[in-house]
């Protein structure tokens, strides 16, 4: 295991951070999020010519063949700037399905367009009775000719909206909780029978509820095994929870400056607030669950390339419950320590707060990855 | 734990309830479940309500056609009328400025403010905080220049809630430079319609617009609208402070909120489970639902020391900061209940009247996340949770 960056991985975290420093400010963020579909193509476009979209896709379908480390550097760098751009939902959940359980065929036909820019995805499992349990699922798959009818509600899918392909998952056999007979499924959400009710989030994304009414799709959009789809699932979101807290340490990293750099302005009683030790010390907090938060995210990266199974889903549990707490933490402590300007929706500290707070619910919040965690020792 | 009445407390009680089952429009509990905003024309109805009861003025001395309440009735009432879902009363005329105007007004401002504040005639807001002065309040800069029969006030308030709808603002102003900050600070009453009075909306973090700066440009104050002697606004403020401050702990409304949380996690799954059947998540509860009943006790002794006539305390500090850990924890613990549905932004399914569509997610889930957002407020506002710890070190603790 190793703690150093390799030369790629600082370039990539340098030329992250430059240009987003360049082009994703504050108010570029806001200007993406009141532009139609809640982000910006260019930007996309931009992604893709810099490699980012590439870089964990696999290198026979256009990727790059990066490492989990690779992209949790990226992610970093876009929690520091809360890029609003689909990525999770395109490249760490969804093309990350199709990599690692699509046919030749499959990968084909969609990996190298999501390199380029040119296709999204979004993973759509959840349920509204699942609530963080991967393996309870209700929809249904029934064999209608050479192809499958589908049947079913997808709870709060992650940019289900702008999405040219949805993974879907389905019950081919068994009931809810059973972890065999989930099949997944390559969805078209124009598709006759598939009805989306698209929102913003609270954390400025955009998703949207998939209702599936007798949806047909035909044979060949089955995605890996018949009834083997929740251990693709599982992989996918256990690297999604590692990701998702190298955002949130990326997050609380830009929250701890900005906050810093208040309390280094803002006078009151004659003096900076920075100089009160009260403060100081709340600060000192702050830092220390993000430095932990971040040592622990590089070491679970790490983690989800060379381990499988229970030690892998530890890893991942491991750091999600401890960056979802640290994030949640950071972000309530920002706010107090910007006082009444922290509740104003023109200072980026809220916009950070509302953020953080919601990687802790993605996919399980602290508590339900704590005890995970305990499960599975 | 239930709390033991006396027979008297007790039929008071039963009085209340039939009182609030009976005239309370019905449409209130409805919107204090759903999380829906109560308007302007919501509260003066209410209010309007129960002043035709001569209920509107709980701790106003009778002389001035308050009820005549003990402690204890105070806090029943309190208590049923949140439990009823029953509107906030607005407290910035009725608790915050009334008994300033009472100990330290002219009988001309008594005569004209006191009944109309009573009848809901005028919505007052507090212009207290500016831009450079929040929890160091006595910094503040907006000047009051005296002109002949008037003050010439120019400066910013900010944080001023509700100011949208307010016709008079009570609002410390510096008269003098010299001496201590305190000492050149005054209590003037302005009229909101005046001209050179300017309310721009804040955006909170959550979307919401319930706060304001408040802009104030040359405005001409009658000299007559001083509450008090020039510079003693200090003191007029402090008292205020020191009054009514157990419904700072908001026992009643955390006990409504916490009949929600639970109403909610019996409905919303875990592992095929209630939520509420989760160990984890019951444990919580039940820290806030413990936390809450130590906080009513703390509530319970301070009435009564204030009916035993005993001096004012540090003690709304302590109800202050556990108070609001309190909404917070129940704030956050109502967010968590809904899971994944707390991502979606619905605004429109609870700011908005008549929205007749239906909510992704549950019916009571749009409004959780925002209102988790939204009351961070409440360990900023009215005194911070570190101002409190303050004035505890310094109060009880003699550090």
């Amino acid at each position: 295991m190793s703690f150093a960056f390799t030369e790629d991985q600082q370039l990539l975290a340098d030329s992250a951070a430059r240009f987003l420093a360049d082009k994703y400010g504050f108010d570029a963020r806001r200007a993406a999020m009141r532009a139609d579909g809640g982000w910006q193509r260019d930007t996309w476009r931009a992604f893709a010519e810099l490699g980012w979209l590439a870089l964990p896709l696999p290198e026979e379908h256009g990727g790059l063949g990066g490492s989990t480390v690779d992209t949790a550097v990226l992610m970093e760098a876009f929690g520091r700037h809360l890029v609003v751009e689909p990525y999770l939902a395109t490249v760490v959940l969804g093309a990350e399905a199709v990599a690692s359980a699509g046919t030749a065929e499959q990968k084909a036909a969609i990996l190298p367009a999501v390199a380029e820019g040119g296709m999204l995805l979004a993973l759509a499992h959840g349920e509204p009775a699942s609530r963080f349990d991967l393996s309870r699922i209700d929809a249904t798959a029934t064999r209608a000719g050479d192809g499958w009818r589908l049947s079913g509600h997808k709870a709060v899918v992650l940019h289900a909206d702008c999405a040219d392909r949805l993974v879907v998952s389905a019950r081919t056999s068994g009931t809810a909780t059973d972890r065999d007979g989930i099949t997944l499924f390559l969805v078209d959400p124009k598709a006759g029978g598939v009805t989306l009710r698209p929102y913003p989030t609270v954390d400025g994304l955009r998703g949207a509820d998939v209702i599936l009414d007798g949806a047909e799709v035909p044979g060949d959009a089955v995605l890996g095994p018949i009834g083997g789809g929740l251990a693709v699932v599982e992989a996918v979101v256990d690297r999604a929870l590692v990701l998702l807290s190298a955002e949130a340490v990326g997050a609380m990293d830009a929250t701890l400056r900005l906050t810093g750099e208040y309390l280094k302005t803002r006078e009151q009683f004659g003096r900076p607030l920075s100089s009160f030790q009260v403060l100081q010390h709340r600060m000192v907090e702050m830092l220390q669950a993000q430095r932990f938060a971040h040592a622990l995210c590089y070491r679970a990266a790490g983690a989800m390339d060379t381990t499988a199974g229970a030690e892998r889903a530890r890893a991942a549990a491991a750091v999600k419950a401890e960056a979802g707490r640290a994030a949640k933490r950071v972000g309530q402590e920002a706010i107090q320590l910007h006082g009444g300007m922290g509740m104003t929706d023109d200072m980026a500290v809220g916009h950070y707060f509302k953020r953080m707070t919601m990687i802790d619910m993605q996919f399980g919040n602290a508590g339900h990855h704590l005890r995970r965690f305990a499960g599975l020792a | 734990m239930e709390l033991v009445l006396s027979p008297e407390d007790e039929a008071f009680r039963r009085e209340v309830r039939a009182f609030l089952a009976e005239k309370m429009p019905p449409e209130f509990a409805t919107r204090t479940d759903t999380g829906l905003r109560m308007s302007k024309e919501d509260h003066i109805r209410w209010q309007r309500i129960l002043y035709d009861r001569g209920w509107i003025a709980a701790s106003w001395p009778v002389e001035y056609g308050g009820t005549g309440w003990t402690a204890m009735q105070k806090h029943i009432f309190e208590e049923e009328c949140a439990l009823a879902g029953a509107p906030p009363l607005i407290p910035f005329g009725l608790v915050m400025v009334a008994p300033v105007l009472m100990a330290f007004g002219s009988q001309a401002q008594k005569d004209r403010y006191l009944p109309r504040i009573l009848r809901s005639d005028d919505w007052w807001c507090q212009g207290y905080s500016e831009p450079g002065s929040g929890s160091d309040l006595a910094s503040l800069r907006t000047k009051a220049v005296r002109d002949g029969d008037h003050y010439v006030v120019t400066g910013q308030k900010t944080w001023t809630t509700l100011a949208q709808h307010a016709d008079m603002m009570f609002t410390l102003v510096r008269t003098s430079d010299t001496g201590k900050p305190q000492e050149g600070i005054t209590f003037l009453l302005i009229d909101m319609h005046a001209p050179g009075v300017t309310v721009q909306p804040i955006t909170t973090l959550d979307g919401s617009q319930e706060i304001n700066s408040v802009f104030l440009d040359a405005v001409r104050v009658p000299v007559e609208n001083r509450v008090g002697e020039e510079g003693k606004g200090w003191t007029y403020a402090k008292y205020l402070l020191g009054h009514e401050r157990t419904s700072i702990a908001a026992v009643g409304r955390s006990k409504a909120q916490l009949r929600r949380l639970k109403a909610i996690a019996r409905q919303e799954m875990s592992g095929g489970r209630p939520l509420l059947e989760d160990p984890d998540y019951a444990l919580r509860v039940a820290q806030v639902e413990l936390d809450l009943l130590a906080l009513e006790s703390l509530v319970l002794r301070v009435l009564h020391d204030e009916t035993a006539g005993k001096g004012p305390s540090a003690d709304p500090s302590f109800l202050k900061i556990k108070g609001t850990e309190v909404q917070q924890g129940l704030t956050e613990l109502l967010m968590e209940a809904v899971g994944p549905y707390a991502m979606p932004f619905q605004p429109e399914a609870f700011r908005q009247e008549n929205w007749n569509d239906e909510p992704v997610g549950p019916g009571y889930g749009p409004p959780l996340a925002s209102q988790y957002f939204n009351w961070r407020k409440a360990s900023i506002y009215g005194g911070s949770t570190e101002i409190q710890r303050n004035i505890i070190a310094k109060a009880v603790l003699g550090l």
